[in-house]
């Protein structure tokens, strides 16, 4: 990294893709109108489990406009399975076909697929099939699931488990619970979630009979990912397989994926000759784009008399939904990476069962198993404190190692980079204004309030991952080039998808090469421009992808300073980069980049073997994950008469190491909380006893409103990660991970003179107030 | 069956033949290209469809075209006059009110209505006045600075 004066990273620039998507003139994967072009919709399964026993089309193919009506048998063969890449011992999988065969699996499951010249003529197609089912037994409990002659998910799994993972840590967990003064016990319920991003998904599907290949545009976080898996799908190699993420309309994990429709679309361009285009309804979103979380999980602490916990010992049971999608198993591994936070635990035991049920896979959701990790044992915390009468930061701050004892080993095997999980704590409290918001708390009780006050101290996983840790590689690519007039094109392998990297990449790349920010161009999103990437999600993109571009203008500087020495005719070792100018003692001129870009492609006067052109890429593998962490603090007030949920203050201190641009830091982190601020208050996916999805609209899915928000006060600590170069961490998911069990925490404090001490989520007001009812009758 | 419809979109007048169960929505991303309009729910509960009709922000996912008849509608695209960003566009951009987008136009939209009725509200009335359009990205604090920046500018314009 050469040492350069930083113009523009740690600065709050606005961001340079703005101006288009503020004025209405982005395109995104369903702004796309191509001559010919075909629409295609989908008839998706009423039921959670039945066999098909007959499929009329003939109405629907009588349609005007209707093209084409394609069952599972026309289809299935023609296509590969749906991938999953979780690299689980033992997996049982199930085939998953892009259209169902003679049963469906879960409410939206796709049996029929219509293609029509217009929209609305594709939705008459689907209105007028006519699919008999033979409705099956429903089984939508795990727990249930997994006892002895359950109804099965899958009949020819012989089993509704699809894999146990042990993760046994540290010392002797047995001897930690012989140890124990008391062993406190809790089951949670980490509820299912739906990601909602509020474009739903779209795939246009272009095949080029004549060159033999394929153009498809996705609503995607991972271009790369559909370039090197639907070739086993479709059939058309990777190298004639173009794939495009033009603007996506936020992922959160949704789009992460590798989905049935994606590859159908693409069979459909090159069956049909046309190009064709799927846009997603918001209904099929609910019920057939992944769902997060869904974990239940019993949990034992052992600790002695004085708080000191010995030992955690786990059993969760994951919810994986009928079918596992490209990462559904891996989720719930990661909660096994990041069980003991922040904390000093010696000895862990963990079993997680992955689980089939009748519903919609479950998959990775913004945060991705360390959400889950993060709320137990900050939940477990808060446990541990009162049934110990012990103070509840006290008791974190005693388990907290030392900013010195990093990199710091856990017993779920990770190393944590770098840390000062003290220093974010203090930070908040400072914030918060601890002392007279305990006051607060006291005075509010005393008139009889429920007030309550919530703290959670986290550790996350971030740039994931280490190729070690992947299934097909963790690391990210970056190619930067310095044009003939100077200007700068750099290619990053994410994929953004609102986290504004055109803005924080161009810092970094203006920085490095020392050049006017205005001068360079970020691209992304498009295999055809970014040959190799591992794209966008596991907050990886600026920590991994930044990284590769900085490696990249490394290299350029190098060479350009060849071209300096030649040009100034001094010895290459003499010349000195700065603010974009190479020099040299006694020389009599200074060289721009641009200037020396000129020379290196007219190519009239290089150095004796120096090849012309001034552009280089890199691989960047990182050596381990990144660890961020923080405190936050959150006092909420309950309306004693409705259950309603009020949050006061809210604080969040968050470390992820410096910071590029500190106003897209801090939008990620409020974007967040918001999340959080749904799971731990409104959001629940449910599902029927018979597999029904109950919320399956915007109108039965309770997200977070503006005026559900309160006003964030939010501060920052900077530990770097010795990882890369930049020293920082992501934060992607940061938010999303603090925030939900410092919310939760705080709704259950201000319980706490009801006797309360854990209600599972969604804080609803319908739940506080059952919970503030009952206890009320019951202490009368 | 088609019904012949004139519109104002954005300052010119329209005229279209149109099968009356088409959505205003499709009209104007579809027969007008103004792609701008995004669809994000279909039934009225996210905004991001948010267009003015007659200077009142509509769900255009969730109204016929052929009910705009004789209407001025204006969409994103019409929002900015020569090249100048409206005020509510630019705190959009000054104040990081965005992220993935999406949601943005119909933000915008509802932002501008909100401004035009109440030249300077507080956060609450913002809060308020923005329930009807849904963000997943931003947690909502941006864009309520960036709507108090708008009316910094002398908003409503």
């Amino acid at each position: 990294m050469s040492a350069q004066a930083k113009k523009y990273s740690g600065q709050p620039l606005k961001r340079i893709e703005d101006p288009r998507l503020i004025k209405g003139i982005g395109t995104y994967t369903d702004d796309l109108r191509l001559p010919g072009l075909l629409h295609v919709a989908f008839v998706r399964s009423p039921h959670a489990h039945a066999r098909v026993t007959s499929i009329d089309t003939s109405v629907a193919k009588a349609i005007k406009g209707v093209v084409a009506v394609l069952t599972g048998a026309d289809v299935n063969e023609k296509c590969g399975v749906v991938p999953c890449a979780a690299a689980i011992p033992d997996l049982k999988l199930p085939k998953h076909t892009v259209l169902a065969g003679d049963r469906v699996y879960f409410v939206g499951h796709p049996v029929v697929v219509v293609v029509a010249d217009d929209a609305y003529a594709a939705r008459d197609g689907v209105d007028a099939v006519e699919v008999e089912y033979d409705p099956l037994p429903v089984v939508v409990n795990p727990e249930e699931a997994i006892k002895p002659g359950a109804t099965l998910t899958h009949p020819d799994l012989g089993t509704n488990v699809a894999f146990t993972h042990n993760v046994n840590g540290g010392t002797d967990i047995d001897e930690a619970f012989r140890r124990a003064d008391r062993v406190i016990k809790q089951r949670v319920y980490h509820q299912r979630l739906t990601p909602m991003p509020i474009e739903p998904r779209a795939v246009v599907a272009s095949y080029h009979a004549g060159e033999g290949t394929m153009s498809i545009w996705s609503s995607t976080q991972v271009p790369h990912y559909l370039r090197t898996l639907l070739p086993g799908m479709i059939g058309v190699a990777e190298n004639k397989l173009r794939i495009v993420a033009p603007e996506v309309g936020g992922g959160f994990g949704a789009k992460l994926n590798v989905y049935a429709e994606e590859a159908l679309c693409g069979h459909l361009a090159m069956r049909l000759g046309a190009p064709v285009k799927w846009a997603e309804s918001r209904r099929e979103n609910a019920t057939s784009t992944i769902h997060g979380r869904d974990q239940i999980g019993y949990y034992e602490v052992a600790v002695k008399n004085d708080g000191t916990i010995l030992g955690l010992k786990a059993r969760t049971i994951a919810d994986l939904g009928s079918y596992c999608q490209l990462l559904t198993p891996a989720v719930p591994t990661l909660t096994g990476l990041v069980l003991t936070g922040c904390y000093r635990i010696p000895a862990v035991k963990m079993e997680i069962v992955g689980v089939y049920t009748h519903k919609m896979a479950t998959d990775a959701y913004r945060g991705a198993g360390r959400p889950e990790a993060t709320y137990l044992i900050e939940r477990l915390m808060d446990l541990v404190a009162k049934e110990l009468g012990l103070d509840r930061v006290d008791l974190r701050l005693k388990h907290f190692p030392a900013p010195t004892e990093f990199p710091f080993g856990t017993a779920c095997g990770v190393t944590y980079d770098s840390g000062n999980y003290q220093g974010a704590l203090e930070k908040a409290r400072q914030l918060a204004d601890w002392k007279a918001l305990m006051s607060e708390r006291t005075a509010a009780r005393k008139s009889g309030r429920l007030f309550g006050v919530g703290v959670s101290t986290y550790v996350e996983i971030c740039a994931i991952g280490p190729s070690a840790a992947m299934p097909a590689g963790g690391w990210e690519w970056g190619c930067v080039r310095v044009e003939i007039s100077g200007k700068v094109t750099a290619i990053t392998g994410t994929s953004p998808h609102g986290q504004g990297q055109e803005t924080s990449f161009a810092q970094i790349v203006a920085d490095q090469l020392g050049v006017s920010i205005e001068d360079v161009v970020v691209m992304h999103g498009d295999t055809a421009v970014a040959h190799y990437g591992r794209d966008t999600y596991g907050s990886r993109a600026t920590v991994i992808g930044g990284t590769a571009l900085v490696m990249c203008t490394d290299k350029i500087i190098a060479k350009a300073k060849i071209f300096a020495a030649h040009l100034l005719k001094v010895a290459p070792d003499q010349v000195a980069f700065a603010d974009g100018q190479f020099s040299a003692p006694g020389a009599e001129k200074t060289l721009s980049l641009a200037a020396i870009a000129g020379e290196a492609y007219v190519a009239k006067n290089l150095p004796p073997g120096l090849e012309p052109g001034l552009e280089a890429s890199s691989f960047f593998e990182i050596p381990n994950f990144t660890f961020p962490f923080g405190t936050h603090i959150v006092a909420v007030e309950i309306d004693r008469e409705t259950g309603q949920v009020a949050i006061q203050k809210y604080v969040a201190v968050d470390d992820c190491g410096p910071q590029i641009n500190p106003l897209l830091v801090e939008g990620q982190v409020q974007g967040g909380i918001a999340h959080s601020i749904g799971q731990a208050l409104f959001e629940q996916t449910v599902y029927d006893e018979n597999g029904q999805l109950l919320t399956g609209e915007f109108m039965d899915y309770a997200m977070p409103r503006a005026t559900d928000i309160p006003e964030y006060i939010l501060g920052h600590t900077v530990t770097p990660s010795p990882t890369n170069p930049l020293g920082i961490k992501g934060v992607g998911e940061a938010g999303t991970i603090g925030a939900t069990p410092a919310v939760a925490n705080a709704v259950i404090d201000a319980l706490e003179s009801l006797g309360v001490t854990h209600l599972d989520m969604p804080l609803t007001p319908e739940r506080v107030w059952r919970a503030i009812h009952q206890r009320t009758v019951a202490t009368v | 069956m088609s019904i012949p419809v004139r519109i104002t979109i954005n300052g010119t007048l329209r005229q279209f033949d149109l099968d009356p169960r088409m959505l205003l929505v499709h009209l104007l991303r579809d027969a007008c290209t103004l792609t701008g309009t995004h669809v994000g729910c279909e039934t009225g509960i996210c905004g991001a469809c948010t267009v003015l009709l007659d200077g009142s922000a509509v769900k255009s996912c969730t109204m016929f075209a052929v009910q705009a008849d004789g209407a001025e509608v204006t969409t994103i695209e019409g929002l900015a006059k020569n090249g100048d960003l409206h005020p509510v566009q630019q705190g959009f951009w000054e104040r990081h009110g965005l992220q993935c987008g999406y949601c943005t136009p119909g933000m915008i939209m509802t932002s501008v209505q909100l401004l035009s009725r109440n030249a300077k509200p507080s956060r609450e009335e913002i809060a308020h006045g923005l329930a009807g359009n849904l963000c997943r990205c931003t947690g909502y604090s941006h864009i309520i600075d960036a709507v108090q920046y708008a009316a910094g500018m002398g908003g409503a314009r």
